[in-house]
């Protein structure tokens, strides 16, 4: 009999019962909820005259409709007041523990969970966002939820779950200077496709993935659902235990020992099986610019934008063509060079200390180009207070980016924060999708490093060669 | 949830890839909770920027404004978890979506809320939306969960597969929750035993209120 993966092994412990149709009611080990997805799921539990089943497994947070202004309180953004205040209200009721706008632990849900060690490898995790797989870079089961499925976990933990089949992307080699995570996942994402992982869930191996530290790892496991995988996942080393000790929810002392020794039975056996296997050369991969409006439309900023008159699968070629006429781009025609009017650095896929440190580095003793807006917002407020204590701040506003409070902002325009009709953005956010940060708004994904390297720039450039100048 | 057994409806083509959540019910209209959804579904493609209709969209024409099913093709309701893009497509009046794939997390809210989402092979699927196309909304597209049977407006018949259980809680109309607390002294049993096999993971000190 073949070996276990990483999936199997957490998974198969945490089934509660196998359902009739064969799947599983999987239990929770950790249930993070934001404001946003969760209003109607308390409501919905109310109605029903239900409990909380576990508050002490349940960690409420606000992130998605708040002001970035500094001094921001319920209502700053006012359309965000009625559901920051029933969060805090649900919170209270339940006794849930909550993260509240102005605390000193406030953050992206998917930001706060790895940072205060609520995030443990072999632990199932839930939220009502799809982007919870970031919490896979830890070696966590975690995936998103909508809001029916909030509620059906508030009231009883668990989850009925059809078993997903599992995948690895095993990545070759090593990257090249200049190059990051965000590379990579949207590399791997344009070589797969959009939906390559639907009813999957994957793990990311290889030596390139086991170099990346645990933050890199992150926005690797974050973007797992723009290809389809609602779970991703990279295994636990001694670089993920090092990060975890000492988090503020981490297990201490003889737990910790206890928790170790378990951890280090996770990794997927050597003669584990995957239903599906890619390998993908690091070495391939230069760094990655968005053309279209699906992640999936990524290139090496030094390649041109694929014509879709030589796509053979017809609903692809449509694809590619409608996207063109969206981001007002032609087949043929290099990125490099375009002009850009703002930089959004920020979102659960980029806004961790080492993203901002990155960003920081290309930014230092260069000036926004005039005519952009760029503006930076951490992840969390732990992620702003350590840059500050950095100087990065500084740095950054010397440059003349806007410094920001914590929260989801201009990623999804959740907020205030959206990008002008027309305007073009290269954004270190997860989704270029049509409108997806305002109306017409047309969104060029890369790293930090490409971001900043645009917003000195004015326009599209290859980060190697700025930091080469 | 609401009952789903059969309908016969107009089927609207939307013969596109990758139609994501952000599309079907844009961010700005999940700011309100007392808004009307589906007056606002795919409001960026319906509307244009001042608010008039616009009148090339699919469901803005006359033989389409009935539709209660959509005809898409792979990776329909890809994206965001929002669960409003299913409230959005049911306030509207939509009750089924047939595509070739669709994002799990979209698959699974349908489920919940009494909207079926079909998948059906790339070759099934060409064939119908060729039909429904063609007829333009001037016969029915037929949709039946008991015999799991989708009629095209021209009368061919596909078998469609969805899980047993799936089938039986929207036939029936059953509360996902309730359904799963029939399993609750189970599910007390697995933490009892979970805790003592790994009192670490489940001993965190959250219950102990706001983090500082």
């Amino acid at each position: 009999m073949a070996g276990a993966t990483m999936f199997d092994k957490i998974w198969d412990a945490h089934v509660v019962t196998t359902l009739e149709d064969g799947s599983d009611l999987l239990y929770i080990d950790r249930h993070i909820t934001h404001e946003l997805s969760s209003l109607k799921a308390f409501v919905d539990l109310a109605d029903a005259g239900r409990p909380v089943r576990r508050p002490d497994l349940t960690l409420a947070v606000q992130d998605h409709l708040l002001a970035t202004n500094p001094g921001r309180d319920d209502f700053s953004y006012d359309k965000g007041t009625v559901f920051i205040q029933a969060q805090r209200r649900n919170a209270q009721a339940h006794g849930v523990a909550l993260l509240d706008v102005n605390d000193a632990e406030q953050g992206i849900v998917h930001v706060v969970g790895p940072e205060l060690g609520v995030t443990l490898p072999g632990v199932t995790l839930a939220c009502g966002d799809s982007h919870t797989c970031t919490n896979g870079g830890l070696g966590a089961l975690a995936f998103g939820l909508g809001t029916s499925d909030v509620t059906h976990v508030l009231a009883t933990q668990t989850l009925p779950f059809k078993r997903p089949k599992t995948i690895r992307v095993t990545v070759d080699g090593r990257m090249g200077p200049g190059l990051y995570a965000k590379d990579m996942i949207l590399y791997i994402i344009s070589q797969v496709g959009s939906a390559a992982g639907n009813g999957m869930a994957v793990e990311y191996a290889g030596d390139a993935v086991r170099a990346l530290p645990i933050e890199a790892r992150l926005t690797l496991c974050n973007m797992s659902i723009e290809w389809g995988a609602r779970i991703g996942m990279v295994a636990p080393d001694d670089v993920t235990y090092e990060y975890l000790a000492d988090r503020r929810y981490a297990p201490k002392e003889r737990a910790w020992e206890a928790a170790l020794k378990y951890w280090r039975t996770l990794p997927s056996d050597d003669d584990a099986r995957f239903e599906r296997e890619v390998r993908l050369d690091a070495a391939r991969i230069a760094p990655q610019i968005t053309w279209g409006t699906n992640p999936m439309d990524a290139i090496g900023v030094d390649e041109l934008i694929p014509d879709p008159d030589v796509e053979k699968n017809a609903e692809r070629r449509e694809g590619m063509a409608r996207a063109l006429r969206y981001t007002d781009l032609r087949p043929g025609t290099s990125m490099e060079g375009l002009p850009i009017d703002m930089v959004f650095i920020g979102s659960c896929t980029n806004s961790r200390i080492s993203d901002l440190r990155i960003a920081a580095a290309v930014a230092k003793g260069r000036k926004v180009a005039s005519g952009v807006r760029a503006m930076v917002v951490p992840g969390s407020s732990a992620v702003k207070r350590q840059a500050e204590d950095e100087g990065l701040d500084r740095i950054f506003k010397e440059a003349g980016f806007e410094w920001h409070a914590s929260a989801c902002s201009m990623c999804a325009a959740v907020n205030a924060d959206f990008v002008a009709p027309g305007a073009r953005c290269v954004s270190t956010s997860n989704r270029n999708y049509e409108n997806r940060q305002g109306r017409d708004s047309r969104t060029h994904l890369a790293s930090p490093a490409m971001a900043v390297a645009a917003a000195v720039s004015g326009k599209i450039v290859d980060v190697r060669k700025l930091l080469s100048d | 949830m609401e009952k789903f057994k059969r309908i016969d409806a107009v089927a609207a083509p939307m013969l596109r890839d990758n139609i994501d959540t952000d599309s079907i019910i844009p961010v700005p209209f999940m700011k309100d909770p007392n808004i009307d959804l589906g007056a606002h579904l795919f409001y960026n493609l319906r509307y244009d920027t001042s608010g008039r209709e616009n009148p090339g969209f699919v469901l803005n024409r006359p033989e389409y404004r009935a539709a209660q099913i959509i005809v898409a093709q792979k990776n329909f309701g890809c994206g965001s978890s929002r669960e409003h893009a299913v409230w959005a497509l049911m306030g509207f009046g939509i009750r089924c979506v047939i595509a070739q794939s669709f994002g799990d997390i979209f698959y699974n809210n349908s489920l919940r809320m009494g909207l079926l989402p079909v998948v059906l092979p790339s070759s099934e699927l060409s064939v119908l939306g060729d039909a429904v196309e063609r007829s333009a909304g001037r016969e029915l597209t037929h949709v039946d969960l008991e015999t799991q049977t989708i009629t095209s407006p021209d009368g061919t018949a596909f078998h469609f597969e969805i899980e047993a259980t799936r089938r039986r809680m929207l036939l029936e109309g059953l509360d996902a929750v309730g359904v799963t607390l029939l399993h609750a002294a189970q599910i007390a049993a697995f933490e009892t035993q979970a805790h003592d096999r790994r009192p670490w993971m489940y001993d965190i000190g959250l219950e102990n209120g706001t983090p500082a």
